[in-house]
């Protein structure tokens, strides 16, 4: 089977995060594998362990994405392929599915695997664009996956709700957390990452016109929230602070 | 520039939600004086139509079809994508629900159009529209237009309100005949775990529990609270994770993202994942017995204590001051 990821690269949120020119500072910031997408490659190489085939990761980003890609290779990923962003002026979700889109163009694919959102930008469009584009069906926010020769099925979280899904490949599929738990890359597995192929392309090498995939949407302003005044902690005895609280939340927030 | 907006409307268990009376709102804005027409899709749906107006539709289309009576991509798109064509709306307003996430981007991929996801305040600055979105994880904001063609946004629910309701208002419902070919992915089953009542997403309060909840018959006493507040229940992942209620009361990144007026966090750490589901509450109060604790930074208002101790007096206060 002919098992796909496509990976992102991501700040980790869980560091501070401070903006400067208009832009979250990248100086000093933390980056990761989105962790969605690590549910992604778990499956991934599940998959493959029970199907047979190859695993093939993704991305598009910079040249520092590698260091993402050597964890994915780690984990148990076959391959990787590093699609450089750096003659892109801009970037949005379009563009990002459509570069994608140019890549899968002539390869056969039996599943493409994504995460059901990125932690960063936040906004889980990239997946079912590309299955749009590439004329598949989409699952997003799966919790299980299992494979019949071609039938596949899924159950999926919407909102809490568990939807039972029956579908067929060729199809892309986005992982929500519970689907799996992500290994951690073993020594050896890092020893054999090294040696693991990675491929780097540039947007001629896929055809791609710059302008053509021009982002449609443009960022004018980013910013911190108002640092939040410090909350006040209550004290005195607990029967006080509770009354007080209430008091507060009646006559000071008016919530109540 | 007038616009002609086209806004999603959802339903769930039969009524209308919420989010759909906000998406009008936004597309109002938005069209600046242009048409606003919504558009119901399901296997009945007729009786719904009457509510858009009230909360400020122009026009209601209407597109019943067996094959609408669950959610799929592909039904969604085909009946979409024939009404776009046929309407050529220049802005989409959908819901940043689970059907809107789904359905919205590939929709947009096929309008070859940009698409500003998870949009919580809107506004006007010349002839464009200028839209907020959280990002990282809610840590900070960005403003974002729509630089080349349509116009297309999901709206986070609970964020931009709806219009007052005018109850004399009404319109012209047109019924769509639609063509949906093959369905690609086939509901099997919806197992339905969310409990009935409020729903999460839309809740003006909620009494959230945490691992320091400790069991299931720990969140006793915080659906005690809730009942008296009218407010509706929901957890961290590490209440989830441990057992003690439902995955469908998980609020945060992989949960619900939920924008209450009031969030009582009781017995919650407050990890980044968590705080992304719930940061932008209006007033967020704390209760945990850890002063280091990290919901702490976002609390306004924080009791340092035992959680079973102080929610129990809670209810009996606010029992006391609602009669
Ligand atoms: C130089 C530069 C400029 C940028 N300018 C803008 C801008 O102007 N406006 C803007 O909105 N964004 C901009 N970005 C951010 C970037 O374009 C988006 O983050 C990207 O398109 C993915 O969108 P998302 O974060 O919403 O991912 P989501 O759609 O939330 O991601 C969902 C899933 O799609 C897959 N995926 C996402 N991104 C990639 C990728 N790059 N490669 C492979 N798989 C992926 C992953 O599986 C991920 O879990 C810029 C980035 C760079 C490097
Ligand atoms: C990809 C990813 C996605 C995630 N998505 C989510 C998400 O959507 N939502 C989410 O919530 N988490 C999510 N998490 C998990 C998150 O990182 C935390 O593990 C989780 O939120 C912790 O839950 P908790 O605060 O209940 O538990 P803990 O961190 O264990 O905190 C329990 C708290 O209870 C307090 N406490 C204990 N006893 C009492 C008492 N008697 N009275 C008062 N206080 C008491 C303790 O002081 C402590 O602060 C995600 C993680 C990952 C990696």
């Amino acid at each position: 089977m002919n098992i796909f990821v496509i990976l992102k690269r991501t700040f980790d949120t869980e560091e501070k995060i401070s903006v400067s020119n208009n832009k979250v500072s990248e100086d000093s910031a933390e980056f990761i594998i989105n962790p969605y997408d690590e549910y992604a490659i778990e499956e991934a190489i599940t998959l493959k362990d029970a199907h047979g085939g190859t695993v093939t990761v993704v991305t598009v980003g910079d040249e520092d994405s590698e260091k993402e890609l050597r964890t994915a290779l780690a984990m148990g990923a076959d391959q990787a392929v590093l699609i450089s962003n750096e003659d892109l002026d801009s970037q949005d979700q379009f563009t990002t599915s459509s570069v994608l889109a140019a890549y899968f163009k002539d390869k056969e694919y039996d599943i493409i695997l994504g995460g059901n959102v990125a932690i960063d930008n936040g906004t889980g469009q990239v997946g079912p664009r590309l299955a749009e584009l590439l004329d598949i069906p989409h699952v997003t926010t799966i919790t299980k996956i299992e494979i019949n020769g071609t039938t596949v099925n899924i159950e999926r979280d919407v909102e809490g709700d568990l939807e039972k899904i029956e579908t067929s490949l060729p199809l892309l599929v986005t992982a929500q957390q519970g689907l799996n738990e992500p290994r951690y890359p073993s020594l050896p597995g890092i020893m054999k990452a090294k040696k693991k192929p990675l491929e780097t392309l540039e947007l001629d090498d896929l055809d791609i016109d710059e302008d053509e995939v021009e982002a449609k949407t443009k960022t004018v302003e980013v910013y911190l929230p108002p640092k939040k005044e410090a909350g006040k902690i209550l004290t005195g005895e607990t029967p006080e602070q509770v009354k007080e609280l209430v008091s507060l939340l009646r006559n000071e927030a008016k919530v109540i | 520039m007038a616009k002609k907006v086209l806004v999603l409307a959802e339903s769930r268990d039969g009524a209308l939600r919420n989010v759909s009376f906000e998406a009008i709102a936004a597309a109002k804005e938005i069209s600046g004086g242009g048409e606003v027409f919504a558009v119901l899709c399901g296997d009945s749906v007729q009786s719904l139509a009457a509510e858009l107006f009230h909360y400020g539709a122009d026009r209601v289309l209407t597109a019943e079809h067996e094959k609408l009576a669950n959610y799929t991509p592909d039904g969604y798109f085909q009946t979409l994508k024939q009404i776009i064509d046929d309407e050529s709306p220049e802005a989409i307003v959908f819901g940043h629900t689970s059907l809107g996430k789904d359905l919205s981007p590939r929709l947009a991929a096929r309008l070859e159009s940009g698409l500003i996801s998870d949009v919580t305040g809107l506004e006007q600055a010349g002839e464009n529209t200028v839209f907020t979105r959280p990002v990282y994880s809610g840590k900070a904001f960005e403003k974002k237009l729509i630089s080349d063609g349509l116009v297309f946004v999901t709206i986070r629910p609970n964020n931009i309100a709806p219009l007052e309701k005018d109850e004399s208002r009404s319109g012209d419902v047109t019924s769509v005949s639609v063509d949906i070919k093959d369905l690609r992915t086939i509901v099997k089953e919806v197992v339905r775990k969310a409990s009935t009542g409020v729903d999460l997403a839309e809740a003006k309060i909620i009494v959230a529990g945490g691992r320091g909840v400790k069991s299931e018959d720990g969140f006793k006493p915080l659906q005690e609270l809730a009942d008296v507040l009218g407010a509706a229940v929901g957890a961290s992942r590490g209440a989830c994770d441990a057992d003690y209620c439902d995955y469908s009361l998980q609020i945060g990144q992989t949960g619900k993202v939920v924008t209450p007026d009031l969030y009582i966090a009781c017995g919650i750490s407050g990890a980044i994942q968590h705080l992304a589901g719930m940061s932008n509450s209006k007033v967020i109060v704390a209760i945990n017995k850890d002063p280091e604790a990290s919901i702490f930074s976002v609390a306004d208002y924080g009791i340092v204590g035992d959680l079973f101790e102080v929610v129990p007096l809670l209810t009996e206060e606010f029992k006391k001051v609602l009669v």
